[in-house]
């Protein structure tokens, strides 16, 4: 038997942390990520390591702030409407500086909405989603090896850049099964944080983990030094997947699951003489706007493919500052576009009919 | 061949394939065949999904009555005790997955066991992480059959790396399945294989043409 071994998307993102050496996880079961609190409820155990079902999606958020606090590497996980009760601890986090790793397997919305895949968070994800001026790492992977690799991505950026990071992830992704190659296990041992609070032993200065500041200059300080961090990381993380765009007229911007989608359509399109690529973002925050402003000098419109009523191709505007025209070729509540809705979308932006 | 038959096993160790897969043997054999999706765990891929192909094929299918609708209820149809009770047609369980998805079998089991003529078949998959190993194997057939309130009778290997799998794939996984075998007392009954591979060296080769995804 080789290396491979075949596996659901959630239990590779749990798999992926426990090799990331994350041995606290913390959270409350819903559809469509359950598979991964399964998971974790099951190996953490044996490995020595903390599994907790907290009473609430609330009290799961606010252990994980504690975990993190000590520097040591934890997450939790959820779906769409628990993401939305972990948004208070997530601000408290990141006003905290403290690294932790979120994961979204999203459903359709709002409200308790359905339980089938949906891309419908990206606002939420991208743009803050708690109260406050922050932002989160976000990484969206769009097959279940990515699942694995983007979980070790976010536990090691958001530990080098002390803030939360969250995996974007959509119940397809979730669910699927694919064979994948998992990391190899990471050295866990635990490297003492110069920040962490860990007890002094009476051996150095208290460090104090603290997201109140009543002085108005010094939470100012705080938030230009925040987003100072941003900028370098908007400069140097933004991750993105080029397929097909040397030559290409005509540019599809997908992520997830929409991604796969997209790139039949890509090549149904190109069968059809179309010059068409396709700009596939890893990392939505930081957003990979530098290549899409590249892109925009180089073709004569974008297509944006997403499980939403269209916020991605906001960011598309601003990355392009609007110099040409962006399409949207969008499902929503839980509905997967086909491929053919794609090529549609790509042959109106061609200039042809919409059949 | 047993009046019914009960595929179990870790969830994602392909019971669902399985079941849609006999039920249509059988109806090839000339049997009167249903099968009942007992699966409450999982949303996402059931056997129901292949209804249509079932009933075109003369299987009678049973789904759970809520299944993809508003109604987020994982309740079992009562179509099911008629299934177990009226002994008048061949019958396919497809149970949902691990300890869970098998302990909505409980209120089936009396009835099972009093006509005794039943096949309980642990379906692995060694590729799955959690039963990688025989011991591992083992322990989720335990829990299996702790939460049921049956013993397994027979083993069936499914071991397959999805689209990526090559018949030596499914060869080098045979150790695995007579360890199992050995350690459990039970029969390996049979091995799967994607009807569309050469068939594979491998005991008692049982072709599975795959359910369509949907995705």
């Amino acid at each position: 038997m080789g290396n491979k071994v075949l596996m659901k998307g959630n239990e590779a993102i749990a798999e992926a942390a426990i090799r990331s050496g994350c041995r606290h996880y913390l959270g409350y079961p819903i559809t469509p990520q359950t598979e991964l609190a399964a998971y974790m409820a099951k190996r953490m155990p044996k490995i020595g390591g903390v599994f907790l079902q907290a009473e609430s999606e609330i009290a799961a958020i606010n252990m994980v702030y504690g975990v993190a606090a000590t520097g040591r590497r934890v997450m939790t996980s959820s779906s769409s409407p628990g993401i939305s009760l972990k948004q208070e601890g997530i601000s408290y986090i990141a006003g905290s500086d403290l690294p932790c790793l979120i994961v979204n397997v999203q459903r359709g919305g709002p409200g308790l909405g359905g339980i089938q895949p949906s891309q419908s968070d990206y606002f939420q994800a991208t743009k803050g989603g708690g109260h406050g001026d922050y932002h989160l790492i976000v990484v969206a992977p769009s097959s279940v090896q990515e699942m694995a690799q983007l979980t070790g991505l976010a536990f090691d950026l958001a530990e080098k850049y002390r803030m939360p990071a969250m995996l974007l992830a959509d119940g397809t992704v979730g669910q699927m099964m694919e064979p994948v190659e998992l990391p190899d296990e990471k050295d866990v041992e635990f490297t003492e944080k110069d920040w962490a609070v860990t007890g002094t032993k009476m051996q150095r200065p208290h460090h104090i983990v603290n997201s109140l500041y009543l002085v108005p200059d010094e939470l100012e300080r705080k938030n230009f030094e925040r987003f100072e961090r941003y900028r370098r990381i908007q400069e140097t993380e933004a991750r993105y997947e080029s397929f097909l765009m040397d030559d290409a007229e005509i540019c599809v911007v997908a992520f997830g699951i929409a991604a796969r989608v997209s790139k039949n359509a890509v090549l149904a399109a190109r069968a059809e003489g179309l010059k068409v690529g396709m700009i596939r973002p890893i990392t939505l925050w930081p957003f990979p706007s530098q290549a899409l402003k590249e892109a925009a000098d180089r073709v004569k419109g974008f297509v944006s493919v997403e499980l939403s009523m269209g916020q991605m191709i906001e960011d598309i505007k601003l990355a392009i500052s609007c110099r040409k025209p962006v399409e949207l070729v969008n499902r929503a509540g839980g509905m997967i576009m086909s491929p053919d809705e794609v090529l549609a979308g790509i042959r109106k932006m061609n200039g042809g009919d919409n059949q | 061949m047993k009046r019914v038959t009960l595929f179990v096993g870790h969830y994602g160790s392909g019971k669902s394939n399985l079941a849609v897969n006999y039920a249509l043997m059988l109806r090839s054999c000339g049997k009167p065949a249903a099968l009942a999706d007992m699966d409450i765990v999982n949303p996402y891929f059931r056997s129901a999904d292949s209804a249509r192909e079932l009933e075109d094929a003369g299987v009678r299918v049973i789904a759970l009555p809520f299944a993809n609708t508003n109604v987020d209820l994982p309740a079992l149809p009562s179509a099911i005790y008629g299934l177990v009770e009226s002994r008048s047609e061949y019958a396919v369980l497809d149970v949902g997955g691990d300890d869970r998805g098998a302990l909505a079998l409980g209120r089936f089991v009396p009835y099972i066991l009093e006509e005794n003529d039943y096949e309980v078949l642990y379906v692995v998959n060694f590729y799955r992480p959690l039963t990688g190993n025989a011991n591992d194997a083992l322990e989720v057939m335990r829990e299996i059959e702790t939460a049921a309130g049956i013993r397994c009778t027979g083993i069936v290997n499914d071991s397959n790396l999805g689209g990526e799998t090559a018949p030596s794939d499914i060869e080098a996984t045979v150790p695995l399945a007579r360890e199992l075998a050995a350690l459990s007392g039970l029969p390996l009954v049979f091995t799967a294989y994607d009807a569309r591979l050469p068939r594979p060296d491998v005991p008692g080769p049982f072709p599975l043409t795959l359910q369509r995804r949907p995705v």
